[in-house]
């Protein structure tokens, strides 16, 4: 089994080393003559607004923590996708369960409107 | 060749896990921390628990450090504070530092004295997806069960907590 | 011992010139087919030499130009911003999408020399999990773009970005869940190979036949996920100019397009792997055609596994045209429509995909 890693590992290899060379391309090839107006952020022509440091919305962390949650009901419903066969009825239910559990979580959100965008 | 690569991995995982605590920029410190798990699921792949590696990478790594990141950068944390403040954090980081060694030292004194275990052969597709999930299915349905329940609190917590302030 | 490696290296080898030339042909395809959808000419202006040879390769003048242009612009980085998460940004869009590709089966078996070769770089027992694991690090490249060049506009369009891959990544997870359901293994050469049965030794047996529904919602999730349009919003290209990407020139730049189109080839792979029959081709098994009627053509060996890749290749590619196709068909969604679309609708169907398969499938078994 873990030979097969070998294949892994030579495409993660290749794969660096290719991206490394073609992010890096530019800053080797490409000319080199700052000017002031090239130093600031492009915002259609209107002088910089600030820096990009400021608050922002809750709702952007409500979708991660909701993303983890959900990520985890998913990585069990794989090890159970491949063996619920052997399991029959039981683990049927047992999975029931947890997705039952996981549902009423869901639609607590729908209903607390957490899942609205403005 | 194996004990080689295990030392490069071991030399990496330290080094990126030293930038995590030691670097001063918060949006670096968590980047370190997403590279020192990715190196922990290749150390997993090594230790032949495939499976675990996997879902390491899929959740530790892919998710809950993305939330991190927003975290960060978000709440707009800047870099840690300039010179004025050196002997404090001298004083602080020397302490954790000492309490973290200590810690460190028991923990290899009580693996290095344990009595060497009687050694098993690992049963075949060891780490596997098969394995894991029969056992997590049959021996441990219960914790699952209850991993459920814990992940229904995380769910219906933070909202809570946000709209509590917001509203 | 080292036969092993270098066998292993040229897999990964050729599996990365698939990926990347058919990132190529992509972009060909995308402008011209753009253009020939909005009735117009598209890019024809590039010459070699000025016109001065004989013979014009006509599009292939503007394929050749666009990468040594962007080669040579200036690398610039806005002033405030962070030198190492720049360069870090575009690499880690890249990266992790073209490391799926170990996983995906691209032929059946190539004998050559008594040996039998495993046509797919790593034939990893966890293959799925690994795709979505690699997937799910792509985030990190959108976030960090936005970061790391100070620019208010590119985080915006970078949290956006991020906010938009992580929820339609449950939808793909979920989709796959329900594939890897009915073939009860992660292991993808192994899902290739079950797809190889004929309904009635006519229909071919693909996944498709057997979850539709799970391959809808990995074509919508995918499209989703490589942030095409019509979810294109944190790109924004008349809205936030390029949204998080907007700081990075050059190569880099080049780069975070090369994402889209590599991100376009790696769905693209998954719907033909999983719901398409890999590289199946009807009728024909590992000796030859097995045609219906009972009629049996053998085929040299080579010639059945060249037949195989192509039709891999042929599939990948028609799914990427049909992702182009909906690219400049359909209006662009609006943010709060993108993520309802993503958690009300997908994530719900998907979880009762998964929930109706495996009733069916625990009751007709017993």
């Amino acid at each position: 089994m873990l030979d097969q890693y070998i294949g892994v590992l030579f495409t993660f290899v290749i794969g660096a080393v290719v991206v490394g060379v073609m992010v890096s391309a530019s800053a080797l090839l490409g000319g080199r003559r700052r000017t002031p107006v090239k130093d600031e952020v492009f915002e259609c022509g209107n002088p910089s607004s600030g820096p990009a440091r400021g608050r922002f919305s809750v709702q952007f962390y409500l979708v991660a923590i909701l993303f983890i949650v959900f990520d985890v009901e998913v990585v069990f419903l794989y090890p159970w996708a491949i063996v619920f066969r052997e399991l029959g009825v039981p683990g049927l239910v047992a999975m029931g369960v947890f997705l039952a559990i996981l549902t009423i979580g869901l639609l607590y959100e729908w209903k607390r409107g957490t899942l609205v965008w403005e | 060749m194996g004990t080689f690569a295990f030392l490069l991995l071991a030399a990496l995982l330290i080094g990126s896990a030293l930038t995590v605590i030691l670097h001063p920029n918060p949006v670096k410190s968590a980047m370190a921390l997403v590279a020192t798990l990715f190196l922990l699921a290749i150390v997993f792949v090594l230790l032949g628990a495939h499976m675990i590696a996997v879902l390491q990478i899929i959740v530790y790594t892919g998710a809950i450090m993305v939330l991190f990141l927003f975290v960060i950068m978000l709440l707009n944390l800047g870099d840690e504070e300039a010179a004025t403040e050196w002997r404090r954090r001298v004083v602080l980081r020397g302490l954790a530092g000492t309490v973290g060694g200590i810690v460190a030292l028991q923990l290899v004194r009580l693996i290095a004295g344990a009595p060497l275990g009687r050694m098993v052969d690992a049963p075949e597709g060891y780490g596997g997806a098969v394995l894991v999930a029969r056992s997590l299915f049959t021996d441990y349905v219960l914790p699952f069960e209850l991993t459920g329940l814990l992940l229904l609190v995380a769910v219906i917590g933070p909202v809570v907590l946000a709209q509590r302030g917001g509203r | 011992m080292w036969t092993d490696v270098g066998i292993a290296f040229a897999k990964a080898f050729a599996a990365f010139m698939l990926i990347l030339n058919m990132s190529a042909v992509l972009l060909w395809v995308e402008r011209k087919g753009s253009a020939l959808i909005q009735d117009r000419i598209g890019a024809n202006r590039a010459n070699i030499f000025g016109g001065l040879l004989p013979f014009n390769l006509g599009f292939i003048n503007t394929l050749l130009a666009d990468p040594i242009k962007l080669l040579m612009k200036e690398d610039a980085i806005p002033e405030g911003a962070d030198r190492t998460l720049h360069f870090l940004a575009p690499f880690l869009a890249v990266f992790p999408v073209f490391v799926t590709f170990a996983a995906m089966p691209f032929g059946d078996v190539l004998i050559v020399g008594g040996r039998e070769i495993n046509l797919q770089v790593a034939a990893l027992d966890v293959g799925i999990l690994y795709v979505l694991a690699m997937s799910s690090l792509a985030v990190y490249g959108v976030v960090l773009g936005g970061w790391a060049t100070n620019s208010r506009w590119s985080l915006l369009g970078a949290v956006r970005g991020s906010a938009q891959m992580i929820s339609y990544e449950l939808a793909l997870g979920l989709a796959l869940v329900a594939a890897v359901m009915t073939y009860g293994t992660l292991d993808m050469q192994a899902i290739a190979r079950a797809q190889g049965e004929h309904l009635g030794g006519v229909l071919p047996l693909w996944g498709v036949i057997y979850q539709p529904v799970a391959f809808l919602i990995l074509l919508i999730a995918g499209i989703a996920e490589s942030k095409r349009v019509p979810f294109d919003l944190p790109e924004g290209e008349s809205e936030l100019i390029a949204g998080y990407f907007t700081e990075y020139s050059g190569m880099k730049q080049a780069t975070f397009m090369l994402s889209d189109f590599a991100e376009t080839v790696v769905v693209a792979g998954l719907a033909a792997t999983l719901f398409f029959g890999a590289w199946q081709v009807p009728f024909l098994a590992r000796d030859g055609w097995h045609l219906p009627g009972g009629l049996f053509l053998a085929m040299p060996h080579l010639a059945v596994v060249g037949l195989q890749v192509a039709a891999f290749t042929l599939k990948v590619f028609l799914l990427c045209c049909f992702q182009i196709l909906v690219r400049w068909s359909l209006p662009r969604y609006r943010y709060d429509q993108l993520m309802d679309l993503g958690w009300k609708f997908l994530l719900p169907l998907a979880l009762a995909n998964v929930v109706v398969t495996a009733v069916v499938i625990v009751l007709w078994a017993s």
